[in-house]
């Protein structure tokens, strides 16, 4: 399934853009992909074991994958996905 | 002019009605709209980026008491982004020149002003004395401390956020309403995340985020509308995108949902704070100095040494210490076979820190001679050469 990634401006510097294509049939793969094509991205996205860390959340469309499965969460064609992580600025 | 001392607090005088025209000429707000906004009382933790347009919005607006937590001072950075604050207010406590601007905007407005951090041991007391907190705080841990005093309190924390281009606001802890923690249960690693003097921040976003905040502090004070309370609204300058998303109520949030957390606790322990500042002081105490004079004799004296500068590019284009050679650190490890462990080497930044895990790295790679110097660039400017910039 090919899926539309939105990074924002702090994790798009370490990958080729705020908008990137990817793949799979879940959220984990989809992140694992661009994990996989941007290393420095990688650990900013999710832990050594793969998991999402709990300071950086993502959004399925609108929703928060936490509450559909998490990483298991299935994806279509088409589906979007927003990283937000923690910012404290203020 | 009828003296607002004299006005009940549910009743206008003269001089408001005619001050607030056009919010009674507006059918959601009216005259009872303005007469709830007398009587609201709003606490504002944090008066810089985000605290400076809410300050003025919510003063303009003839919120009756605005509370605002704040212990800094106007620092000449500061006024990039904080417009509460003058060119003259420089040196001046925050609150001070925050009360000053906020009298001469609407002498109805009664300032309470608390010059303290806001802390475990007295956010409750604090807040339990307004109707809402605005969160205009620039640290995880002072949020979390927010966040938690808000969902036992039972008070909505208006929530907003920047960095660089970028914002988050929301409406946490109203009734129904998810909290900081159902967003993110954790705060990141300390460092992980660059903060705005880090990173920086266009001066503009928290004019952006902070009125935000502020349409939804007036939203919740007046009743109307729908307010972000379960959204999130991101906001990206640089693409002016704003994006809304759905945010739900965490049944295992230990702060709204299990209620574990019955009260405050250690906010810089919890987010790793404490822990990390005694492993930067430890690293730091660990690596050899150099003094920005002893740096500047070394120079005079035309001892044979390099001197390798760890900022960014674009730091480097800001301003630079004659000699040295620019190694971001990120490029380090690379650029290793490029340095002569035979020689001596002072390693700078901008004020000591990055320069000093330079150190270590050279340290681990074999290099015996490395000196950081103390205080960076910046400390270079203060006691040696004042025409370089500070930034």
């Amino acid at each position: 399934m090919a899926v539309t990634l939105f990074l924002p401006t702090v994790l798009a510097r370490l990958a080729d853009g705020g908008t990137l294509r990817s793949n799979g049939s879940t959220v984990g793969e989809v992140v694992a992909n661009v994990a996989e094509r941007f290393p420095k991205l990688a650990p900013r996205l999710r832990d050594e074991n793969g998991d999402p860390y709990a300071f950086v959340t993502f959004y399925l469309n609108d929703e928060d994958i936490r509450f559909n499965g998490s990483f298991a969460a299935q994806v279509k064609d088409g589906d979007e996905l927003t990283i937000v992580p923690a910012i404290a600025g203020g | 002019m009828t003296s607002t001392a004299t006005t009940p607090v549910s009743e206008l005088s003269n001089e408001e009605i005619f001050r607030y025209s056009r919010h009674l000429i507006l059918p959601d707000v009216g005259l009872e709209g303005q007469k709830k906004l007398k009587r609201a009382r709003v606490l504002l933790v944090g008066v810089g980026g985000l605290g400076s347009p809410a300050a003025l919005y919510l003063a303009a607006a003839g919120v009756g008491t605005l509370g605002l937590v704040d212990f800094d001072v106007v620092d000449a950075t500061n006024l990039q982004r904080q417009v509460l604050h003058g060119t003259s207010a420089i040196g001046k406590r925050k609150l001070d020149s925050a009360r000053e601007r906020i009298e001469d905007l609407n002498p109805n407005v009664h300032v309470e002003a608390h010059e303290t951090p806001l802390t475990s041991r007295n956010a409750l007391e604090i807040i339990s004395t307004y109707d809402l907190v605005v969160d205009g705080t620039d640290n995880f841990q002072t949020r979390y401390l927010v966040n938690d005093a808000c969902v036992l309190l039972g008070k909505p924390n208006v929530y907003g956020s920047i960095y660089r281009f970028e914002g988050q606001a929301s409406v946490f802890a109203t009734k129904d309403a998810p909290c900081y923690r159902c967003l993110f249960r954790e705060p990141p690693p300390p460092g992980l995340v660059p903060s705005c003097a880090e990173g920086g921040v266009l001066g503009v976003l928290p004019g952006l985020v902070g009125t935000i905040q502020t349409t939804e502090a007036l939203k919740l004070i007046l009743g109307i509308g729908e307010t972000l309370e379960g959204r999130l609204l991101l906001v990206d300058a640089l693409r002016m995108r704003f994006r809304t998303l759905n945010l739900r109520k965490d049944p295992t949030c230990p702060a709204c949902g299990t209620h574990e957390i019955t009260e405050l606790i250690d906010y810089e322990e919890f987010c790793g704070v404490r822990q990390a500042a005694a492993a930067d002081a430890a690293a730091a105490s660990a690596v050899p100095e150099i003094t920005p004079a002893e740096l500047a004799a070394r120079i005079a004296r035309g001892d044979d040494f390099d001197l390798v500068d760890v900022r960014e590019p674009h730091e480097w284009e800001i301003a630079r210490i004659p000699g040295a050679r620019l190694i971001p650190l990120a490029t380090l490890v690379e650029a290793l076979p490029t340095l002569d462990s035979a020689r001596d080497i002072v390693v700078h930044c901008k004020v000591g820190g990055r320069s000093a895990k330079a150190v270590q790295q050279l340290q681990a790679s074999g290099f015996r001679k490395v000196w950081n110097l103390a205080g960076g660039i910046n400390r270079w400017s203060d006691e040696v050469d004042p025409t370089t910039p500070k930034y």
